[in-house]
């Protein structure tokens, strides 16, 4: 017997039988023959014991090499503390779907509406739905709703600093939207300002995207940016990748309209990049355009404070193809792994994540550029914890680098040039793997 | 379940000064900490709880017991496919090895992960009879537009992007059809259901032509009907060069019973939350792999896991593509950051590996046990399309309409009975839908427990229509006041 | 003097402005109004196109224009309380306009015709 399929020969007889059918191949006479499936079946082999499965994924772990990591570019490689995982492997939790039944969904929706609070907080922004997939599409939505609220403008300028993945989502999702994009050249690392302020005046432009820090790891100045946008009657839209909010200035504080981007950097593994988690927040007066779901708090029939779905006049099973959005399905689950994961390490803590992510960067960043063979390749821009160096060495490659370090167990970065490497660290580097990173550099 | 409501909030547990979790201190072993210069840092503290941790798993495993999943009871939401979630699919993700990896590593450090990837799609492929699967859209939404925007770049390609405006979709599908079509850029046509709940024809072919780019099905569709036409739509589509699309929301019906690609359908995708039995999670993560038909593989996002001719597997992005690869390519762009949703490919292949061949029994158990429950129930409810139904059937209201007792409080009063309450107002056919997929992973015992259900509620509307009208009465909460949420949304804490 | 559209919006026409609005029949079929998406004093409205949406829980319809003109006033109360809707569609109508071409309202249903068209 199969472990999922409850089915006893005895059972098959007697439900056959109230359904007043011989066969099982009865219930499909409605299927033309010629689409059925051949005697033969799928190519698929026996079933697999459990054992037998557990034995073939640890084969394929051991075909995988777990590093010390230096390598960001939009994912971080945070701790994860233990009590997140407990919580989360709660099948309460994880086996529920889309709370439609709010007398029996408290658990899901409470969870969602603290990660909306604890967003909007850590954002500066008004209200914050319950998640996107990934940064990418969190941004690709932001752009669509920005458009969406001004009406008849097309054009989005677009920061050349975001990262490269999160930009050719753009022009994927702005193609079918007829959304003009337009790129906002970098100068020395960030978005040239004055090339920006052109483009703006040029007029019919609905929105303009940045980020910070951006794809190459630098602190952005958005001082006055957000009055140019809105004399120019655009909304800004800043994309931060979540964990840093513990310490930069938010988008709100910036003067943004829309926050966006990745969360997987609030307590969620690494999974080889997926599941993410896509953040979205806005200003109130926006609240109506914001896509996805969004809980919110009400009364029950006995006066209990309770949460709801809410403004579900917005979604696509209502409005159809008028819907400001076709997202159904979001991360429900990875929303949870952020609002334990920032219960845990509260402000001080994630404060703390960052200054020492930052710490053994800039350790790191210095050390490796004493040894002459490298140098910051955006000298005077401020970073945080991810920096792009230029292999100054002639013969030395970004992908020798790689090498040497993966020998001892490290990851060294991201090679993003023929001469340029992106290194970050988080809390989990330690000194010891700064030590051999700095000691492979200097064998080479 | 818990009867009693755990109602606090964490930020109502914070104490100024708690912390539940500690960071090494290796700042002090660096050479210089670092500062954040001003201009950059925030001004104020974000107001995240302080709260200790046992405090905190205390918080949330009290908020789970008001919430019910699949491991609480049987949970028969029409559409969604709520199968059991095997627990060796959770623990494959824990392995040592699996879960731990970097998307920015190089493929020599990750050749398992590429083959969990690649092992996947091609099992995909066998089972949908596509030609290639690409893993990485999110969740079905973002497969149906990941997949329609196949179709856009298979029509700009031939020179008829410009012409082919249109996308049809059956006035029975699921509301995301309609709209990731207008997000990929479509004007969506309706088309009409018979009847029967099956598509029209003879409407869907008067407004076939040289605009339409593609048709959009579901199969079996949102009323649990076996669209048997499915050979003429198609071979019409495809004659006025139009791309069969197939919404894979109901594939569970036809595992072991048919294939989408030997239907006619072009370009399809497939929810793994659904069929492929990995968690729902609350509302996610999913994943929505697309899968095309032989000739159309080059229009697949970027992305890629490719083979070499080694038999090592490799990343393709924009950044590593060979001139080669460049001219060959016509890829429809990117719609995510990295591959997708990695850790449930994972679970999707443990479920597969574990099935093997026994898949095959999972569409027909899941037909029977829907049949069962139709053939339990008709009398009682309204049943607006005459069986067989393939996995799931659709009631409209209870049969006797004297009661005034809604599907609404049908609903309801399940929850108070310990099961998840059915898709209810869906499809819009009716005025009183009732959408029950049972899944073949429930017993006969659990059918004929929520049999039993469902004909007390019946009897309850005719004897004690009150009652039931003010149902639930043993959950947690009572009816929440919809209509304050949304006339004055209070969506923070903060603003409470 | 009163005219419709089959959308279920009104026109009450009082010289050369207008009061747009839903009608009852419309306000009862939506249920409790939630929320109302306004144009902005200043926009200018086109006969036949959107001009902003209505929501319930259960719904939302764009709103279309019966006429073209500039919104001269929008209904601000309905900000504070969308559900005045409910309690009386024809005194709380959502913008008021310019009538910039009468002929234009030779085109919309008078009451008789609109009665017939939701029997």
């Amino acid at each position: 017997m199969n472990p999922y399929l409850p089915h006893t020969p005895e059972d098959i007889a007697s439900m056959l039988g109230r359904c007043g059918a011989a066969s099982l191949d009865e219930l499909f006479s409605d299927v033309p023959a010629q689409l059925r499936l051949g005697k033969g079946g799928y190519a698929l082999g026996a079933p697999m014991a459990e054992a037998e499965v557990n034995r073939y994924f640890r084969s394929l772990g051991k075909k995988n090499l777990e590093t010390a990591c230096f390598a960001g570019a939009g994912f971080y490689s945070h701790y994860c503390p233990a009590a997140v995982e407990a919580i989360t492997s709660r099948s309460e939790f994880y086996t529920a779907y889309t709370p439609y039944q709010p007398e029996i969904s408290q658990g899901t929706l409470q969870y969602i509406f603290e990660y909306q609070s604890m967003i909007a907080s850590l954002t500066g922004m008004d209200v914050a739905n319950a998640s996107m997939y990934d940064g990418a599409t969190a941004t690709a939505e932001a752009m669509m709703m920005a458009v969406a609220a001004s009406k008849k403008r097309r054009r989005v300028l677009v920061s050349a600093t975001l990262l490269p993945a999160v930009s050719q989502v753009l022009a994927t999702y702005a193609e079918g939207q007829d959304i003009i994009l337009e790129t906002v050249s970098d100068h020395n690392g960030a978005t040239d300002r004055k090339a920006l302020s052109e483009q703006l005046g040029a007029g019919d432009v609905a929105a303009v995207i940045v980020a910070t820090p951006n794809r190459f790891g630098i602190l952005e100045d958005f001082e006055g940016l957000a009055e140019e946008v809105h004399a120019a009657k655009a909304l800004l839209i800043i994309n931060t990748h979540a964990s840093t909010l513990g310490v930069l200035r938010s988008q709100g504080e910036w003067g943004a309209d829309i926050a966006c981007g990745e969360a997987q950097s609030l307590g969620i593994p690494l999974n080889y990049g997926g599941p993410g988690l896509g953040y979205l927040a806005c200003r109130q007066s926006l609240m109506r355009k914001m896509p996805g779901r969004i809980v919110g708090a009400t009364t029950d029939d006995d006066g209990q404070r309770v949460f709801v779905l809410t403004l579900q006049a917005r979604e696509q099973h209502i409005r159809r193809h008028k819907a400001t959005s076709n997202i159904c399905s979001n991360q429900g689950l990875m929303t949870l792994h952020a609002a334990v994961y920032l219960s845990l390490l509260g402000p001080e803590g994630l404060r703390e994540v960052n200054e020492t992510s930052a710490s053994i960067a800039h350790d790191l960043v210095a050390r490796l550029t004493a040894g002459g063979k490298l140098r910051e390749k955006f000298a005077g821009r401020e970073w945080l914890n991810e920096c792009v160096l230029e292999i100054v060495d002639e013969g030395l490659t970004p992908r020798r680098i790689l090498d040497a370090c993966l020998e001892r167990g490290i990851l060294a970065g991201k090679i993003i040039g023929e001469k340029e490497i992106m290194v970050c660290a988080t809390e989990t580097c330690t000194p010891e793997d700064v030590k051999q990173y700095v000691e492979a550099v200097e064998a080479l | 379940m818990n009867q009693k409501l755990y109602s606090k909030l964490i930020f109502e547990l914070s104490r100024p000064g708690r912390r539940g979790h500690t960071l090494p201190q290796y700042k002090a072993e660096t050479t210089s900490p670092f500062v954040l210069p001003a201009k950059y840092a925030r001004s104020s503290r974000p107001a995240l709880p302080e709260v200790d941790e046992p405090s905190v798993v205390r918080h949330y495993t009290n908020s789970s017991t008001n919430n019910f999943g699949v491991d609480t009871g049987f949970y028969p939401l029409g559409s969604c496919t709520m199968k059991y979630n095997p627990k060796i699919n959770e623990a494959a993700v824990a392995l040592s090895g699996i879960g731990s990896l970097h998307p920015a590593a190089p493929a020599s450090t990750v050749q398992g992960a590429l083959e969990i990837y690649s092992r996947l799609q091609s099992l995909l492929s066998e089972i949908g009879g596509m030609a290639e699967f690409s893993l990485n859209p999110f969740a079905g939404a973002h497969g149906e537009l990941t997949g329609l925007m196949v179709v856009r770049t298979y029509h700009a390609s031939r020179g008829e992007g410009e012409i082919r405006r249109k996308v049809l979709v059956p006035d029975s599908a699921h509301g995301t059809n309609p709209a990731s079509a207008a997000i990929a850029g479509y004007n969506v046509v309706e088309c009409r259901s018979l009847p029967d709940g099956t598509v029209n024809v003879d409407d869907l072919r008067s407004k076939l032509g040289p605009d339409v780019a593609a048709v959009m099905m579901t199969n079996p569709n949102t009323v649990g009907m076996f669209e048997k036409n499915i050979p003429e739509i198609a071979e019409a589509v495809h004659a006025c060069g139009a791309l069969m699309y197939y919404d894979g929301a109901n594939l569970n019906a036809l595992l072991g019973v048919a294939r989408p690609g030997d239907m006619g359908f072009d370009v399809m995708h497939i929810n793994l939350h659904k069929t492929f039995s990995t968690p729902h999670g609350g509302g996610g993560p999913g994943a929505g792999p697309v899968g095309v038909r032989a000739g159309l593989e080059k229009f697949l996002p970027m992305p890629r896991v490719v083979r070499d001719s080694d038999g090592s597997l490799r990343v393709l992005d924009d950044d590593t593509m060979s001139p080669a690869e460049r001219t060959e390519l016509d890829p429809l762009g990117r719609v995510s950051a990295w591959l997708g949703n990695y850790a449930v490919f994972v679970k999707a292949l443990a479920y597969i590996l574990t099935m093997g061949k026994d898949i095959e029994q999972v569409g027909p158990l899941a037909c029977l046990n829907a049949n069962y429950v139709l053939h339990s129930l008709s009398d009682l409810y309204e049943l607006p399309i005459p069986g067989p139904c393939k996995h799931e059937m659709v009631f409209d209201g209870l049969r006797d309409k004297s009661t005034e007792c809604t599907t609404m409080n049908v609903a309801k009063r399940l929850l108070d009975m310990g099961f998840h309450a059915p898709t209810i107002y869906f499809p819009l056919l009716f005025h009183e839908s009732l959408m029950i997929e049972p899944t073949e992973t429930e017993s006969i015992e659990t059918l004929d427990a929520f049999i039993k259900a469902m004909r007390d509620i019946a009897r309850e509307a005719a004897e004690e229509p009150d009652l039931l009208k003010t149902a639930p009465l043993a959950t947690p909460v009572r009816h929440p006041d919809e209509n304050e949420a949304a006339l004055h949304p209070k969506v923070t804490y903060q603003s409470l | 003097m009163i005219k419709y559209l089959p959308t279920h919006e009104y026109i009450r026409i009082e010289g050369n402005e207008g009061y747009i609005g839903i009608t009852a029949y419309a306000a009862k079929e939506l249920g409790v109004v939630t929320y109302v998406d306004m144009p902005e004093e200043g926009d200018e409205l086109t006969a036949g196109e959107e001009f902003g949406a209505i929501e319930s829980r259960k719904a939302a319809s764009d709103l279309f224009s019966p006429v073209s003109g500039e919104v001269l006033a929008v209904n601000e109360a309905l900000e504070e309380d969308p559900t005045l809707i409910n309690a009386d569609p024809m005194t709380n109508w959502i913008v008021k306009v310019s009538i910039a071409d009468h002929s234009e309202l030779d085109a919309l249903m008078d009451e008789a015709a609109y009665e017939a068209s939701i029997k």
